[in-house]
């Protein structure tokens, strides 16, 4: 772990204090900068991809440059340069990689060195309490940990391009079939480049015996990150998936646009929880990552029910909104959310709740915290159609304002079809209640202190819902993210 | 993203034409937004363009209108479907063009000019079009281009004498005639005023009423602003309404919506001086195949301001009702108070409520919360009356007349009042809520 200088007040906030900021030095494989059709076929011959892959992905990219650069999103609260897709390397391997590892001796020393740094230890011996990790490092999954134990459950767990190899029916019949190609420019470009991520597969009545994570990191100077996470709960299962990413410091930005798809059958359920912690650009806004995800789970199946969880304190740019779609009668979806940023940082975040089937239920509470000259947007739609009969929606958004200078907006969509649906929206914004720090300084407790248990308290609704090792991180996160915004 | 195709030559060989008759100071104010209206057009696409995002303005724009004419029509047709007081200030506008203002109130200080005339004051004249941005859509610069009537109300500084002027802009319905009314209300230093402005007439044919109205309220002074909409379902209303608030000023406003095929309420109120507030509340009851869409934004630019939005709206049939609200809190803005909040009940199975009430917050010390619903009623409010012994029509009326009347029962002018909870008991349904 980087050294943490301390942290004074007057000056605010330390570079140092992004600790996850240091870059490894592994050698790796890279391909030239820039996007072409070639570059297409590079990525899918390196995987040794089936024809059926590699004509998704050449369907993608021709939708891609068909459309130009114009159809990148425009309508998100968010202002960056625009980016030259030309000067980007859209794909970094470490070079150990070329072989894959069967197992994890066979795995660099030096990678399971940099995953250690990271706190995310691969090696079984040192459990992270029963989790197991797919660590994906630049666009390659480098370890897969407690596959036995796995196997042995009827879960599938692996690096998304293994799946294509070993389980390749199941990856055609359900990649894209929640996000597809033409969804939008980043998972368009995503779909085109993907170059790994995980893959999860649960067989009916099957409860996942652990949690599943995956790690992702970006090394690599100008390099994108595009992986792809695909998780399919069948009839009756139920999965908890976690996933957590960080990136060195560099002055330029990096961009990371990731396509997840979740598919729950009936009766399934699927619960994902994310801890964003990439690079979020030194105090002056330099560097940091541009984080352009598109996730979305279906809810297939009657019953079925999807869970996203979200803790976002790094990137540059957050442009992200984990969606639901309603289909199977009674299927439930959830979206709880801490967006914090600080300095520079922009979020523009939320969700899309889209109700089909009947007694659909869906739940958004989102809490947003805005520091220093930072702008945090929750943008949220929900839809209601006509055939969702008696479907219910609550949503809530509340936003801190820490500081004069920063900004809090909340813009939340609602569209209603059906006149059986109650669906309730509520906001509010203000900053951390004076008499509420009186309270607590008065009883000994320092201003920044203060500030701390307050906003955490804000927060803890969301923590809650987090896997207990992953609340004390994020918890930790926000304390680390929060450092030097008061005084 | 908007398209300028929409602007034919005729739109050009219509405004030469009505320029020779009009005074000279109008020229470069209506050369100015000519050219605006001819580079922006009219958004009739909609991808990208937040606004306009659940409107679609192709169905108003697409039409070649002629200019609607002026011709005199009894008062009494006007009395039957508006409401009326010979002691208010009535001004009469038939499809866009002034009749005459009737009034039994000689001693009032307030004056009301024809906007486009040599009478206006140089100091008035400069304050026309002063708040209206023609970039946001091409519908205002198209009003100001052929702005050629309208009205003026000048209010004295100290005249709290609470006067009604009730405006009438009675549409005949000529076929495929856009009329553009323009008003101006300047209200000086703590006055008082209340202002109507009534959209009423339509018939059977497209028609396009384009209004662009602007508000200065002025040191604490107190405007009252109740906006009628009742045309047919044939006609199209796009209705732009700017607001600025002084120091201490107040503005409250009343929008009520029964009718016309599409309508835009475009509001915008710019709160502007220390201590200033407003409450803006509105009720649409859309049916048949309407189409509402109320975009009503608050931009607070001092501290110290209050804001209220309160919409509520009740759907039947294949109507649709899209509002779009936003409260924008600059940095300098602290110690703002705002509330928003927008309440739909829908009543039939293919009605569609689209609502996006944002906050756009730059000021950390302020309150700020907005809420909004779309629905059915609760089925305990049903069965609650029924176990008193109402029957479920009335129980249904009631409940649906109750969340009505939360709007209406803030009209402080009775004549106003009464008609409005006459018009709305009329044309509200026979709804049953069954559980």
């Amino acid at each position: 772990m980087a050294d943490q200088k301390v942290i004074s007040r007057q000056t605010g906030v330390e570079d140092s204090q992004y600790k996850w900021g240091f870059e490894f030095d592994i050698e790796s494989d890279v391909a030239p900068k820039g996007l072409s059709e070639d570059i297409v076929r590079f990525i899918s011959a390196k995987k040794k991809e089936p024809e059926w892959l590699l004509e998704w992905r050449l369907k993608a990219f021709q939708h891609w440059t068909n459309q130009g650069d114009e159809a990148a999103p425009k309508w998100a609260q968010v202002k960056f340069e625009e980016i030259d897709f030309q000067d980007i390397i859209y794909y970094a391997a470490p070079k150990s990689s070329d072989d894959a590892p069967k197992s994890l001796d066979e795995v660099d020393p030096e990678l399971l060195e940099a995953f250690d740094k990271l706190g995310i230890p691969l090696e079984e011996q040192k459990k992270l309490s029963g989790v197991a990790v797919d660590a994906v490092l630049d666009s390659v999954s480098v370890a897969t940990t407690y596959q036995d134990m796995l196997e042995k459950a009827g879960v599938i767990f692996c690096p998304i391009s293994e799946a294509v190899q070993k389980y390749p029916e199941l990856v055609q019949k359900y990649l894209g079939s929640v996000v597809p190609y033409s969804d939008n420019f980043y998972a368009t470009l995503n779909s085109a480049v993907f170059s790994d991520g995980s893959f999860c597969y649960v067989p009916p009545g099957v409860r996942c015996p652990i949690e599943l994570m995956t790690y992702f990191r970006i090394n690599e100077a100008d390099s994108g990150q595009f992986e792809r996470t695909l998780i399919v709960a069948d009839e009756g299962s139920y999965v908890s998936y976690l996933e957590g990413c960080t990136a060195p410091m560099r002055k330029s930005h990096q961009l990371h646009a990731a396509v997840v798809e979740l598919v729950a059958l009936k009766d399934a359920e699927i619960k994902y929880s994310t801890l964003q912690n990439w690079y979020p650009g030194d105090k002056n806004g330099e560097g940091g990552v541009f984080n352009f995800v598109t996730k979305r789970g279906a809810a297939r199946g009657e019953n079925s029910k999807i869970s996203w969880t979200q803790v976002e304190t790094g990137s540059a740019i957050t442009w992200k909104y984990p969606s639901v779609i309603l289909q199977g009668d009674n299927s439930v979806g959830e979206f709880y959310s801490v967006a914090l940023v600080n300095n520079y940082q922009q979020a523009d975040t939320g969700t899309k709740m889209i109700h089909v089937g009947k007694n659909t239920k869906s739940t958004i509470i989102a809490k947003g915290i805005s520091a220093g000259k930072a702008e945090n947007t929750y943008r949220g739609q929900v839809s209601i159609l006509p055939g969702a009969d008696n479907a219910r929606n609550f949503t809530q958004c509340d936003s801190l304002l820490i500081g004069d200078e920063c900004g809090a907006h909340t813009v939340p969509y609602i569209e209603v079809r059906n006149p059986t649906a109650q669906m309730g929206h509520e906001a509010t914004t203000s900053k951390v209640n004076d008499d509420q720090l009186f309270y607590l300084q008065q009883r000994g407790i320092d201003l920044e202190e203060s500030n701390y248990m307050i906003i955490n308290g804000f927060c803890r609704g969301i923590f809650k819902e987090l896997p207990f090792e992953f609340a004390m991180e994020a918890s930790q996160l926000l304390r680390v993210s929060l450092e030097g915004t008061v005084g | 993203m908007q398209d300028t195709s929409t602007i034919g030559d005729k739109y050009e060989e219509d405004y030469e034409l009505l320029s020779a008759d009009l005074p000279d100071w109008t020229s470069d104010f209506r050369n100015e937004a000519m050219l605006a209206f001819k580079q922006i057009g009219l958004p009739i696409h909609r991808k990208g363009n937040e606004k306009w995002k659940y409107t679609n303005a192709r169905p108003i724009a697409e039409p070649q209108y002629s200019l609607a004419k002026f011709e005199e029509i009894g008062l009494d047709t006007i009395k039957n479907v508006a409401p009326w007081n010979d002691s208010w200030v009535n001004v009469v506008f038939v499809n866009g063009l002034c009749q005459g203002i009737f009034t039994s109130d000689t001693a009032s200080n307030i004056q009301v000019f024809n906007i486009a005339s040599d009478e206006l004051p140089p100091n008035i004249a400069k304050l026309v079009g002063g708040i209206v941005d023609y970039s946001d859509d091409g519908f205002a610069a198209w009003n100001s281009a052929f702005m050629s009537d309208g009205s003026v109300i000048n209010v004295p500084d100290g005249d709290n004498s609470g006067t009604v002027i009730n405006m009438i802009f009675f549409n005949q319905g000529l076929a495929r005639t856009v009329n553009h009314p323009r008003v101006l209300v300047n209200s000086g230093k703590k006055s008082n005023i209340n202002v109507i402005e009534n959209y009423v007439g339509g018939g059977d044919n497209h028609t396009l009423t384009n209004s662009v109205s602007e508000i200065y309220v002025g040191e604490s002074a107190t405007v009252n602003h109740y906006r009628l909409m009742s045309e047919t379902d044939h006609t199209y209303d796009v209705g732009y309404g700017r607001v600025k608030i002084d120091t201490d000023g107040k503005f409250n406003s009343r929008a009520f919506f029964r009718g016309c095929g599409i309508g835009r309420y475009d509001l915008n109120v710019l709160v502007d001086g220390e201590n200033a507030s407003c409450d803006l509340q509105g009720l649409y009851f859309t049916s048949g195949n309407q189409h509402m869409d109320n975009f009503i934004n608050i931009d607070h630019s001092k501290p110290h301001c209050q804001s209220n939005l309160f919409y509520k709206g009740i759907l039947d049939g294949n109507s649709r009702a899209v509002f779009g609200g936003t409260v924008l809190v600059r940095k300098e803005a602290q110690k703002t108070d705002s509330i928003q909040s927008d309440k739909n009940l829908i009543l039939s199975p293919k009605a569609e409520v689209d609502s996006k009430p944002a906050l756009f917050i730059y000021a950390d010390d302020v309150k700020c919360a907005h809420g909004a619903t779309a629905g059915n009623i609760d089925a305990d409010t049903v069965f609650y009356m029924r176990s008193r012994g109402v029957d479920l029509e009335t129980a249904s009326r009631l409940i649906i007349y109750g969340f009505a009347g939360e709007v209406i029962d803030k009209v402080e002018i009775e004549e106003l009042r009464s008609y409005l909870e006459k018009a709305f008991l009329t044309s509200l349904p026979n709804h049953r809520f069954e559980f």
